[in-house]
């Protein structure tokens, strides 16, 4: 028992990077009480700490803790993606008005971003339905608290509050799932053991339809698919910008780990023989990937129409993001490998682009206090630089080459019509008609609009322009250099426990 | 030992707990429904526990017992930051951002 602990805790050097970083950071913020600058430090070493043991990883597959968490190339690849958006997101804050007008409560910031890191480290290796209800949890309950960072602003914290009730609700719609699929399963809690109950004994399809639609509502909410949407656009408007781009990054990423490695690794058939290489088969024919075919179409498609009407920046990103976990799951219907490691492309690709174009946000939001799009008016000959990013970034998001975003959408259709979901993939090249108005429509605004009010040109410093130069260029050098990111792709897909 | 009328009470409460977030309008209120939720999670987990002669399940109530007072803490604070703000706990008064 000792001996498997012990063996278990050298397997889990990131997680406890960051547990002994969110220690020290809260006692650092106790003995440094005059200068809470150093904290983020803290916080930035601890999470750089992490992400270095998250890359030594790759390699090992292992089951840790009985069975709790596993150490896998799958978990260890989304590990590294959240972790580098945690780490971008502390660069970012340095320059954003929101966190640094509120110096002292730097400490807990920083802090709670650690602990929300660490919430999805833990979301994206949980094998077992507890480890998942916690992760989720933790994950949560610190981004509640930081959606309502500046608690003085009134939409902040009412962006928090719906944000609790919507995430308390889902949680306890997931919960009453598992205590379901508990009972069906005869008492299994890990997924290779609810898999066995249910590949061995005759289970009710109803009472597992049930179980698995209200699993998908917890799921769903940590994706922001439609119907579980409703929170995205309030807490992304509402919460300080960089607490949106990690959400809307990294949240999303242990959320995608979580449900395909719950639905895979739960609801695989081993046995079936006669499917082409790299697909898989789902158990007693209960077609869960369906259910996610309509749960993708309609996420895609409101996210995409409700973006159209938007005026506010922040609030359309927030819809292109729904939009983009529309997409996102289009990858996870069609139950290949081929799929699985188009959706991990999209991630790497998404990052960079999303993280981009909240960064560009917040920079115009501190110079001219607006988020409205008739503010970018004009904006291309007051800050040429930053415009032409922008540009870059919307473009990607649009999926046009030659930018990252554009292979990201290739590998997913791709994988779509090598399934023959031609239906779904129609659907989704719709969806990126109608994406690129709204994205040109902010374009248009930058250059082809005369400035409102001042006309003078917003100046930027150096290290504001560095961070901007590291997410510009590899959008654009992926967009034509994709084979590292590919190789990377199909080099993370092997899971713990799956042939 | 039958197990159905302790299923049926938790689907029961469960479904009121829903109704309850969904339909009332005072952040408390909401608040409770969600424990009522919760609490019904707890009840099918006990009785499959002793149903199938598993403790695993009455382990799993305390974590999700933990869960919620966690959840009620950080909701309760949020409630105060936004009564600071606002004046009023209910929901339709707080609608600031919408659609």
């Amino acid at each position: 028992m000792v001996d498997q602990a012990l063996r278990s805790l050298a397997q889990f050097l990131p997680e406890t990077a960051l547990a002994v970083c969110f220690c020290l950071a809260i006692l650092v913020g106790i003995i440094f009480r005059r200068r809470p600058q150093i904290v983020p430090v803290v916080a930035l070493v601890g999470i750089t700490v992490a992400v270095w043991f998250a890359i030594q990883q790759t390699g090992s597959s292992e089951s840790v803790f009985s069975g709790m968490i596993v150490v896998d190339p799958f978990a260890a690849f989304f590990k590294i993606v959240i972790g580098t958006t945690a780490i971008l997101i502390l660069l970012f804050s340095i320059y954003s008005s929101e966190v640094q007008s509120t110096i002292k409560r730097l400490v807990e910031y920083s802090s709670l971003l650690v602990a929300m890191t660490l919430g999805m480290f833990l979301m994206a290796g949980s094998a077992n339905l507890l480890m998942m209800v916690l992760s989720i949890e933790l994950t949560g309950l610190s981004s509640y608290v930081l959606a309502g960072y500046t608690k003085e602003a009134p939409d902040s914290s009412e962006a928090s509050l719906k944000y609790i009730i919507y995430g308390a609700l889902s949680t306890g719609l997931m919960l009453y799932g598992i205590s379901i699929l508990f009972g069906l399963t005869g008492g299994a809690l890990e997924f290779s053991d609810i898999n066995k109950a249910l590949a061995g004994g005759s289970v009710s399809p109803l009472a597992l339809l049930v179980a698995s639609l209200l699993i998908i509502a917890g799921l769903g909410y940590k994706i922001s698919a439609v119907p579980f949407h409703f929170w995205t656009p309030d807490v992304y408007e509402g919460a300080p910008v960089t607490i949106t781009a990690f959400l809307s990054v990294a949240s999303k990423a242990a959320g995608f780990a979580m449900l395909i490695r719950f639905f895979k690794v739960s609801f695989i058939d081993s046995n079936v023989v006669g499917l082409p290489a790299g697909f898989w088969a789902s158990l007693q024919d209960f077609e869960w990937n369906k259910i996610v075919a309509i749960l993708s179409v309609l996420t895609m498609t409101l996210g995409n129409l409700v973006a159209v009407w938007q005026n506010n920046l922040k609030r359309l990103l927030a819809y292109s993001s729904i939009a983009h976990a529309g997409y996102m799951l289009m990858g996870v219907v069609v139950l290949s490998d081929k799929g699985i490691a188009a959706v991990l492309i999209y991630f790497v690709v998404y990052l960079l682009m999303n993280l981009g174009a909240f960064y560009i946000v917040m920079l115009i939001e501190a110079k001219t206090g607006s988020e409205d799009i008739d503010s970018y008016k004009g904006l291309g000959y007051r800050s040429p630089f930053i415009s032409v990013a922008m540009v870059i970034f919307f473009i990607s998001l649009a999926g046009i080459p030659p930018t990252a975003g554009f292979i990201g959408k290739l590998f997913l259709f791709a994988a779509l019509l090598d399934a023959k979901w031609i239906w779904l993939a129609i659907v989704g090249a719709i969806n990126s008609v109608i994406s690129l108005y709204y994205y040109v429509r902010v374009v248009r605004n930058m250059f082809l609009r005369d400035p409102e009010g001042a006309k003078t040109p917003i100046a930027f410093s150096l290290p504001q322009f560095a961070i901007l130069v590291i997410l510009v260029i590899p959008t654009l050098v992926f967009g034509l250099y994709y084979s590292p990111i590919v190789e990377l792709a199909n080099a993370s897909l092997s899971m713990f426990g799956l042939p | 030992m039958d197990i159905q009328p302790y299923l049926l009470l938790s689907a029961i409460t469960f479904v009121i707990g829903v109704v309850g977030v969904l339909a009332r309008r005072n952040a408390i209120i909401v608040f409770m429904s969600i424990e009522l939720m919760l609490n019904s999670v707890n009840l099918s987990l006990v009785a499959f526990s002793a149903f199938l002669g598993d403790v695993t399940g009455q382990m799993l109530v305390f974590f999700v017992m933990t869960v919620a007072a966690a959840e009620a803490a950080v909701g309760l604070a949020i409630i105060i930051a936004l009564f600071r703000n606002k004046q009023t706990v209910n929901i339709d008064d707080i609608n600031i951002l919408k659609w």
